[in-house]
């Protein structure tokens, strides 16, 4: 098994730990995962984006080019990850921050309006976990136990008080993206 | 203990700290800063020491200094500023003291760009500072390996009193994978019987200096750092293969440009093509005796860099015109696909592949064409 996502969006909408969050997931799962960011000076204000690789054996490439799984949290990733997307992937766009629908037929598009789900919880900037949340339903090999149990796990102490907002934001991005039609 | 996830460029200083690292000191810059700024709280809540210098010529200095007195000692830097280092590099060969630096490797040449490169491989391992010799070079490709290799660059350093670089690319510095750290090592100096660390009127005078005006003197001293060379080359080559068993022909590829190689080998497999890859894990002293047993059982080599072929060169000397060696290569902070390498051994497969074909020229025009 191996399976790759892209999380792409502006600096600031947590799209570096958000990648983090299935990253500790998966590693305690028991499986082999690559984190990757880029680095670039683009990450100061501009588009933001890693890849995260999960698999069974040692990772080769930490990067990909055709990912079968992307998240894209603004339009300028939805417009280069629609592109791209593996054929037969699934693409969860933040549908807050979008005002088109999708132009391919051969990929899943699932939109979830992220930002609106993150206020209703309380706190604009899980807007993250709403969209991991989403993904969830398409990746397998990762449950939404697993997730919870990761930032459990791994949050340091003093953001502990963040936990259950977290936890309905990723149950709230979950259930958002089974309601739409497959 | 357990797996944790680690950045390559915290890991490698928390391994340096486990390791023993008595002195760090270093110099600010992308993509290795991250080092400097972990060990900048570590070293001091465990009472050892931390400088960052005025500049990456100080810090080199300062290493030599430390190493002189017989502790363990380590700076890291990314191309530029290992660069501004190759003066110090040579005369800390010259001293014959060990140390360890860790080059992060950026686009270049010049001042270039933050993104992932192998373009120093040339520098680390043939040369650098002025002057005959030779550096030990580890090439990790996973967060897990960089915290091996930190650990044992201490120990190979001391052991023959030399310099000990660990080369990685950007992006192993930047990535973040599940490894496990060793234990922490107490810390103990050494009672080496060269260091100039006091001698408190009980012994005599030791004279540490990289100066042989008599030239017969230095002669001996290139000999004896040839000959430590030599047992280096013997005793100390590391590598990994993949699918070699039945391999037809064979990548070989360092870092990241090798676990790149790694997806697209399986990819190839998928498709019945009998590739294997030959990962080099120190690419000084590089794995010459491996290419060796290779080239009588494979029908060629394809040499994978994120450079313009500068191991390709080494890989050219133990093949001997033997069988073809082909190359791919991406430059200037570009990190290659699984589908590129993947392309290159499909054309490989299908192709009839020649001994007088100039590997790096070919790969020219296919990338011209490319374009």
């Amino acid at each position: 098994m191996q399976k790759e996502i892209i999380i792409a969006g502006f600096g600031g909408q947590g799209v570096l730990f958000g990648g983090q969050v299935l990253a500790y997931a998966a590693m305690d799962a028991g499986k082999e995962v690559t984190w990757i960011p880029s680095y670039g000076p683009e990450m100061r204000g501009g588009t933001a984006n890693c890849t995260v690789v999960i698999a069974d054996d040692e990772i080769g490439s930490p990067l990909v080019k055709n990912p079968p799984l992307a998240i894209a949290l603004n339009l300028p990733s939805f417009d280069k990850y629609e592109e791209v997307l593996a054929p037969g992937g699934t693409l969860i766009v933040n549908q807050s921050m979008v005002d088109r629908g999708a132009k391919r037929d051969d990929i899943h598009v699932i939109f979830v309006p992220c930002n609106e789900i993150a206020e209703e919880i309380g706190d604009k900037k899980l807007l993250n976990m709403v969209a991991v949340g989403a993904l969830l339903t398409v990746l397998n090999d990762i449950t939404l136990k697993d997730v919870e149990k990761a930032l459990e796990g791994h949050l340091p102490a003093r953001h502990k008080h963040l936990l259950p907002k977290n936890f309905e934001a990723l149950k709230r991005g979950f259930e958002a993206a089974q309601k739409m039609p497959a | 203990m357990p797996r944790e996830l680690w950045k390559g460029n915290e890991a490698i200083a928390e391994a340096s700290v486990r390791a023993g690292l008595d002195a760090y000191f270093g110099y600010p810059i992308t993509p290795q800063t991250e080092i400097l700024e972990y060990l900048s709280k570590r070293m001091p809540e465990l009472g050892r020491a931390f400088v960052q210098a005025e500049s990456e010529l100080g810090a080199i200095n300062m290493v030599y200094g430390a190493a002189c007195a017989g502790v363990r000692v380590m700076s890291t830097s990314s191309s530029p500023g290992v660069s501004l280092m190759m003066e110090g590099l040579s005369y800390i060969q010259g001293t014959e003291v060990p140390a360890v630096l860790v080059n992060v490797m950026r686009g270049g040449p010049g001042l270039g760009n933050i993104a992932p490169s192998q373009a120093d491989y040339n520098q680390a391992v043939h040369g650098g500072g002025h002057g005959d010799y030779h550096n030990i070079v580890l090439a990790p490709a996973s967060v897990q390996e960089a915290i091996d290799l930190t650990v044992m660059s201490f120990d190979l350093a001391e052991k023959y009193r030399t310099i000990c670089m660990v080369i990685l690319d950007g992006s192993v510095g930047q990535m973040m994978e599940p490894a496990k750290m060793p234990e922490m090592r107490p810390m103990q100096r050494a009672n080496w019987d060269w260091a100039t660390d006091g001698r408190m009127g009980k012994r005599p005078r030791r004279i540490l200096s990289s100066i042989y005006l008599d030239p017969i003197e230095e002669e001996k001293l290139n000999l004896r750092l040839l000959s430590r060379w030599k047992t280096i080359q013997r005793d100390e080559v590391r590598y990994k293969e993949y699918f070699l068993d039945d391999a037809e022909f064979v990548i070989v590829g360092f870092g990241t440009a090798g676990r790149v190689a790694l997806s697209a080998v399986r990819q190839a497999r998928a498709k019945g093509i009998k590739v294997g890859l030959l990962r080099p894990i120190t690419v000084s002293p590089f794995p010459f005796e491996a290419i060796e047993q290779l080239v009588g059982r494979v029908s060629g080599f394809l040499v994978t860099e994120m450079n313009s072929g500068q191991m390709l060169e080494d890989v050219r000397l133990a093949v001997k015109g033997r069988v073809p060696v082909e190359f791919y290569g991406r430059m200037g902070g570009v990190v290659p696909f699984t589908e590129e390498i993947l392309h290159e051994i499909e054309r490989i497969a299908s192709s009839k592949l020649s001994v007088d074909v100039d590997p790096r020229e070919a790969w020219l025009e296919r990338m011209a064409q490319a374009v």
